[in-house]
């Protein structure tokens, strides 16, 4: 039995990306679901009557590298990073989305302690290089092994 | 071959002859890791190993069974998706689809952990009947467990952070498989769905893309998953259920009044063709089984277990008929191999 969508009268939704959209039920393809989250930031942009974002369209998130732009055409955030970086907009899509913006479930408390930005760069790409590193030894790739033990311990140097 | 058998679908659930089973979703990310738009292989080998490791030491998950989906055949992620551990995207189901590197997911009977998924893990709990509340509790006992060895990303204000702005804040999202055939025949169901849609609940099929309904299963879902509470949200869908609930009751009254024979005939012709057909298509099983699970719960047919009717939906897919027979997804007896396998299935465990 094939049932039709149903359109759900005066609630507007704004759909992400096209599996989201599809999880809660809005049959769409994928082109239609990115659009919305695409012109919603748009409107966003200091062009917008909202008052002006400091640099938000040239920043990018210091942690991945994500911006804003690129945000918009994927319909995804980049790493937790991001939700701070583009706090302000993502604050105003956010409560479009669920009609609030404050986390109000259980809290949650890190094992390790969530550092500042640096911090978590650092740790980020120290994971990142042990990581590879492991991959080196499995593959008994000594060469490229000592190269990334070296650049971890230059990284562990400097603090 | 023994067909693996499925005891967390196996108990009779409340609300058993209406409510398939409660399924519970919760999304986490790891703080200091790439989500999935922007990691790479290493990264995602990485998370691998960090919840690989976390599980190792979760009591819970001793006897978990880790399945690295990149390395499975097409059949064998198959039928993990048929057994509602995978999403399809997951397991690299989509037509285009290749499975992406790290994509993993571990097992402990009703419940689940996605790994590299849209979000870095995706805590699952599925459980039979109509029990928001014990699902919840199990997909929350995962949680804590591996939110104590591995740092989940948190913000003070958005809460759970995801990969999807719809996601963020709580990251679960509740459904609930509902059985809706006589708001279907009496055309009622039109009007129950877009009054859940406005009340901020989403409907979708359990098989096939999109909101695609088959066999008269509707997945019922909470929209939004931040602002409220976990209890809240399970609270709203729990009391919008119970509604939909007494919608079909009353539905079903209806037919039995006003309809008695031609009811009574389309449950016992769906009967007649699942214990007799030679040949059957899955989408046709589905079909009969809902007529089949509607004649029971209303009394007119003998009374087959809901449990038996549960594990016939899972088990006439794809993926476990072939499993079962011993043969590949592209065998042309799969349909007949499908009505060999039910009618087993329903001699095995038929009321005398
Ligand atoms: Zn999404
Ligand atoms: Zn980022």
């Amino acid at each position: 039995m094939h049932l039709t969508e149903i359109v759900a009268g005066q609630v507007t939704t704004v759909h992400l990306c096209g599996r989201c959209a599809a999880e809660r039920g809005i049959a769409t393809d994928a082109e239609a679901a990115a659009t919305p989250l695409g012109s919603f930031l748009a409107a966003m942009s200091p062009t917008a009557a909202m008052p002006p974002l400091p640099s938000a369209e040239a920043a990018t998130c210091p942690a991945c590298g994500a911006s804003l732009a690129d945000i918009r055409s994927s319909g995804r955030l980049g790493c937790a990073t991001c939700w701070s970086t583009f706090e302000r907009p993502l604050r105003d899509l956010v409560r479009r989305l669920h009609g609030g913006t404050r986390h109000v479930g259980e809290a949650y408390e890190d094992p390790a302690g969530v550092g500042d930005l640096e911090a978590l760069r650092a740790r980020h790409e120290r994971t990142r290089l042990r990581d590879a590193l492991r991959d080196a030894v499995a593959e008994e790739d000594f060469e490229r092994a000592a190269e990334l033990r070296d650049r971890l311990r230059a990284m562990e140097g400097d603090g | 071959m023994t067909l693996e058998r499925m005891p967390w679908l196996e108990e009779v659930g409340p609300e058993a002859d209406l409510v398939v089973s409660t399924r519970i979703r919760l999304a986490r990310n790891v703080a200091d890791r790439p989500f999935w738009g922007r990691n790479t292989a290493v990264d995602r080998e990485g998370i691998c190993r960090l919840v690989e490791t976390a599980a190792a030491e979760v009591p819970e998950l001793a006897g978990a069974t880790w399945h690295r989906l990149d390395g499975l055949p097409r059949l064998t992620r198959l039928w993990l998706h048929e057994r509602q551990v995978t999403s399809r995207e997951l397991a690299g189901l989509d037509p285009s689809g290749r499975v992406r590197s790290g994509a993993a997911v571990l097992v402990a009977g009703g419940r689940a952990i996605m790994v590299n998924e849209e979000d870095h893990l995706r805590i699952q709990a599925l459980v039979p009947g109509f029990a928001t509340t014990a699902a919840y509790g199990q997909a929350e006992r995962l949680d804590g467990e591996l939110g104590h060895r591995i740092s989940f990303a948190f913000h003070p204000e958005f809460g759970y952070l995801s990969a999807c702005p719809t996601n963020v804040g709580t990251g679960l999202r509740a459904s609930v498989l509902i059985h809706l055939p006589a708001l279907v025949l009496t055309r009622e169901i039109g009007k129950v769905l877009q009054g859940l849609a406005q009340v901020g609940l989403t409907h979708r099929g359990l098989w096939g893309e999109g909101s695609e309904v088959r066999g008269n299963l509707f997945q019922l879902s909470n929209q939004t998953t931040l602002g409220k509470s976990e209890a809240e949200l399970l609270d709203h869908l729990g009391r919008l259920v119970t509604e939909v609930i007494g919608h079909e009751r009353r539905a079903r009254d209806v037919l039995r009044r006003d309809a008695t024979v031609l009811v009574e005939d389309r449950v016992w012709r769906a009967w007649g063709l699942l214990r007799h057909a030679r040949v059957l298509a899955f989408e046709e099983t589905l079909n009969l089984l809902s007529g089949v699970r509607l004649g029971v719960g209303m009394g007119v047919l003998p009374p087959v277990p809901m449990t038996t009717l549960n594990r016939l939906l899972v088990a006439a897919q794809d993926a476990h008929v072939a499993r079962e027979a011993e043969t590949g997804l592209d065998d042309e007896a799969l349909p007949a191999h499908r009505a060999r396998l039910v009618q087993r299935l329903l001699d095995e465990e038929e009321p005398r």
